[in-house]
């Protein structure tokens, strides 16, 4: 009962502060200079008053700020996020496009990065001092600090262009007709290069902290009372190594887990997948408000979601911790 | 009136050619059959013409809708929507025969009565580029379905120019009329008369036509289907060329230092024609409300301190020719006959001196900013040289960088000293020039205006008139006067014309065949087996 307490009160809180962060970003990106109009009119290569004043009109920019402010709160209570300026579409049939490409990629690299930055970190902690661990920390360090989008370009390289394996680009082939299990392995084929490019990335801070935490973690009373109870090893390693170093893992998953939605921009333009970091990326250029606060709306949710989350998980697995204490 | 004559002299030879045969480019017969994968990059926003005119929304939408004319290599009209034209020898009315057999993709016949809606009612509403041309207009009637009937209020030359899909789409009545143009659900799917039918739009990854069954030119088009990749990357872009997966790209689709690799490729022609119409000049604007740029020894000096040479070979690859001034060499009335300003970095130290701007302890005679051009890596690199350039003789320049719609923010409310522009001639003097430099033209807050507040009377007279004359041979001599004044006064330092580099998959036939080259229809692509 008291989890589940716990959890309304904070589902109320994430709303007043989606709340907060609409009103600020609605301000904040009207600061930036022109508008959408201005940007359809430089588009259109010519211009004239009547053109500006008449988009301005249809896209009710000429209403008072706090005017268009309402009119927005009062739809999105509604689940209505309003219109594209730019491609004339609802911002709900947009964001729901665009969503799943993201969580596709990001998922899939989020799970991967986790799983092999926990291995590797965990190998790392077991050989520490030798030759091994330095290999796997200068391995897992190279991919952090070279850059997304070149590490990209070289996965095309080698296996696209080169070898030939695997697609340079695209969520799926365009123009073939496949049967639904084919269609499943030309959509995995394509989602290699750019998961394995964010996987690289993120795989690092994984790698590190656990390495960190698992040393930290070993030296401690409790384990070495373990191993003379004559505990064998592998057990320690799981049970009682792992299991605790793993919380700062865990903390910092939640952070990585919030920057889902957004942090792909790179890969997904390199690659041309059809994400929601692009499309984010996209309506700042054009000033195209409405996608950009459904975005913003969309993202903030997640985080505040996958924090909530994250606080469970970690009640979860240490049992000394408890909620809204 | 001798004035008029060689025109119908010339469209009545057009007539009966075109009346022949379309524009056979190969000796072989085409095949019928083949799909054709084409980078688009950025994504159009929308394909409807009518409301959205950027380039991209120009190459895809050109294959949905149609104009009355097309225009070849060397801008002479020819038969689109309309089979033939008349213009009266006094040239205020022009009558045009239309096709037929035309069907929309909806199936609705297409008649006359489509083309006066087009231009009368919903142009004139919301296309900005259009209104102006259409607003001449006393009279626009369809005395039968076939039929369609301009009366001019005055002379305007440069009116059988304005006819092509992105400037004068024919958008089908049965679907706007009395409708919001804007916001029409119909914007969505587009329906209009050309070879190809839009089939589907996955945002982010690709649209697809289909081969319209219907089209008016029985047995074309010959191509079963077109996909446009969305490709956003430079990178991804010259590796789909490269592997063949695409098999078309355009405009600044690939680099220009990527062009001399991708020459080399045996699967890949290069064009660089189908850009007559749009005749693009980059030039360096000067804000002459700003010192030093209202004195004009000092736009001199700049202009001879630019090495237009070096700019074409090191920064475009040879693709394009320095521009001796504001008419670009393909348009109508072009005139060579100008003042030169070639690169002479003593001629313009010199200039400065006389100006009294004498170099300071530091080097620096004068401290100017200038606007980095958003639209592409290439124009960053440019900005980097003229500002190399211009360091060497004295003229210290700091570099701003800001996205597309700062800069045109900036640009439009005169906030800048100098910025680099591009923009398109679109076939006539009248119909993409004479905009920048008339002084009606000058408006706050409105882009692609006079934005440098260029102000000469004479030049505003000559540029109405010209537009208006009825002798051609006037009307030369009008626009050459203009050229020379123009180019004496230097609002601006019209840089390079800049050449395109279209690649083409060699399998594919007749992509480029007309001045609109791949913002055209396609009908006549085909794809060798």
């Amino acid at each position: 009962m008291e989890r589940l307490e716990y959890i309304a009160q904070r589902l109320l809180k994430g709303v007043v502060v989606l709340l907060g962060i609409v009103v600020l970003n609605f301000l904040l990106i009207r600061l930036a200079p022109g508008d959408p109009a201005a940007v359809m009119a430089g588009e259109a290569g010519a211009s004239d008053e009547l053109f500006l004043q008449q988009l301005r009109q249809q896209f009710g920019l000429d209403r008072p700020l706090w005017e268009q402010l309402w009119a927005y709160i009062s739809n999105i209570l509604s689940f209505d996020f309003g219109f594209s300026y730019r491609q004339q579409r609802p911002v709900i049939d947009l964001l729901a496009e665009r969503l799943p490409p993201t969580l596709l990629l990001t998922g899939t690299a989020f799970v991967l990065s986790l799983v092999t930055g926990v291995t590797l970190g965990v190998m790392a902690a077991r050989r520490a001092g030798r030759w091994s661990d330095s290999a796997i920390t200068v391995v897992a360090l190279f991919f952090y600090a070279t850059p997304l989008f070149w590490v990209g370009l070289m996965g095309v390289f080698l296996f696209s262009v080169t070898l030939g394996w695997l697609p340079a680009f695209g969520m799926g082939s365009v123009g073939v007709k496949l049967t639904g299990f084919e269609r499943l392995v030309d959509a995995a084929r394509h989602l290699v290069l750019p998961a394995l490019t964010l996987t690289l990335f993120h795989m690092a801070v994984y790698a590190r902290m656990t390495r960190a935490s698992m040393l930290e973690v070993r030296d401690q009373d409790f384990v070495r009372t373990a191993r003379a109870k004559g505990v064998a090893e592998g057990r320690i390693l799981r049970r009682h190594v792992l299991r605790n170093a793993i919380l700062p893992v865990v903390t910092i998953a939640g952070m990585k887990a919030g920057y889902l939605l957004g942090g792909s921009i790179v890969v997904e333009t390199v690659f041309a997948w059809p994400g929601i970091g692009r499309l984010a990326y996209e309506a700042v250029l054009q000033r195209d408000y409405n996608v950009l606060l459904g975005v913003f709306l969309v993202t903030s949710a997640v985080v505040i979601a996958v924090n909530l989350a994250t606080d469970i998980v970690y009640s979860l697995v240490d049992p000394r911790i408890e909620l809204g204490a | 009136m001798a004035c008029f004559r060689p025109i119908l002299a010339a469209t009545a030879g057009f007539l009966m050619a075109a009346a022949a045969v379309a524009l056979p480019a190969a000796a072989q017969t085409p095949t019928r059959g083949g799909t054709m994968n084409i980078i688009i990059s950025p994504e159009p926003p929308t394909l409807m013409l009518g409301i959205n005119q950027t380039t991209p929304a120009a190459i895809v939408g050109g294959k949905i809708y149609e104009s009355l004319l097309r225009y070849d290599f060397d801008l002479k009209p020819m038969p689109g929507l309309a089979k033939s034209w008349t213009v009266s020898p006094d040239g205020l009315t022009y009558t045009f025969q239309l096709q037929e057999g035309v069907k929309w993709h909806d199936g609705t016949p297409f008649t006359a009565e489509d083309v006066v809606f087009s231009a009368k009612t919903y142009l004139t509403a919301v296309h900005p580029r259009s209104r102006p041309i259409f607003q001449r207009a006393e009279e626009i009637i369809a005395p039968d379905p076939l039929t369609v009937v301009f009366k001019l209020k005055g002379p305007f030359a440069p009116f059988l120019m304005a006819w092509e899909p992105s400037t004068a789409p024919i958008v089908p009545r049965h679907i706007y009329e009395g409708t919001d143009f804007r916001t029409n659900p119909a914007n969505a799917k587009p329906i209009g008369t050309g070879p190809f039918k839009l089939k589907e739009w996955v945002r982010g990854s690709h649209i697809h036509f289909v081969r319209n069954d219907d089209y008016w030119q029985k047995g074309k088009p010959y191509l079963d289907e077109i996909y446009y990749r969305v490709l956003p990357d430079a990178s991804a872009r010259v590796v789909a060329m490269e592997t063949g997966q695409t098999h078309l790209s355009a405009f600044a689709d690939i680099e220009t230092f990527e062009v001399p690799r991708l020459k080399a490729l045996p699967n890949l022609d290069l064009t660089t024609k189908g850009y007559e119409y749009l005749a693009q000049i980059l030039w360096l604007d000067f804000n002459l409300r700003n010192k030093p740029f209202d004195d004009r020894r000092f736009r001199q000096a700049v202009y001879h301190a630019i090495d237009r040479n070096f700019l074409r070979d090191r920064i475009w690859f040879g693709l394009g020719k320095p521009a001796t001034g504001p008419i670009h060499s393909s348009i109508p009335h072009h005139d060579a006959n100008v003042p030169k300003y070639p690169f002479d970095p003593k001629k313009a130290e010199a200039l400065l001196d006389e100006m009294g701007l004498k170099r300071g302890a530091d080097g620096v005679r004068a401290r100017v900013t200038m606007e980095q051009l958003p639209y592409g890596d290439v124009y960053v690199r440019a900005g980097e040289y003229i500002r190399q350039a211009l360091g060497r003789v004295g003229i210290q320049v700091t570099l701003r960088s800001a996205d597309v719609a700062t800069w045109g923010d900036r640009v439009r409310n005169w906030d800048y000293d100098m910025t680099l522009q591009v923009l398109s001639q679109l076939g006539h003097p009248a119909l993409g020039v004479s905009r920048l430099y008339v002084s009606s033209n000058i408006r706050k807050g409105v882009l692609f205006s006079n934005v440098n507040g260029y102000s000469n009377p004479r030049i505003d007279e000559l540029f109405d008139k010209a537009a208006t004359a009825v002798d051609l041979a006037q009307a030369q001599s009008m626009y050459s006067e203009i050229q020379r004044i123009l180019v004496e006064d230097v609002p601006v330092a019209w840089l390079l014309e800049l050449d395109f580099p279209t690649f083409i998959d060699k399998r594919f036939r007749n992509v480029v065949t007309s001045a609109i080259g791949v913002r055209d229809g396609f009908a006549d692509v085909y794809m060798q087996r």
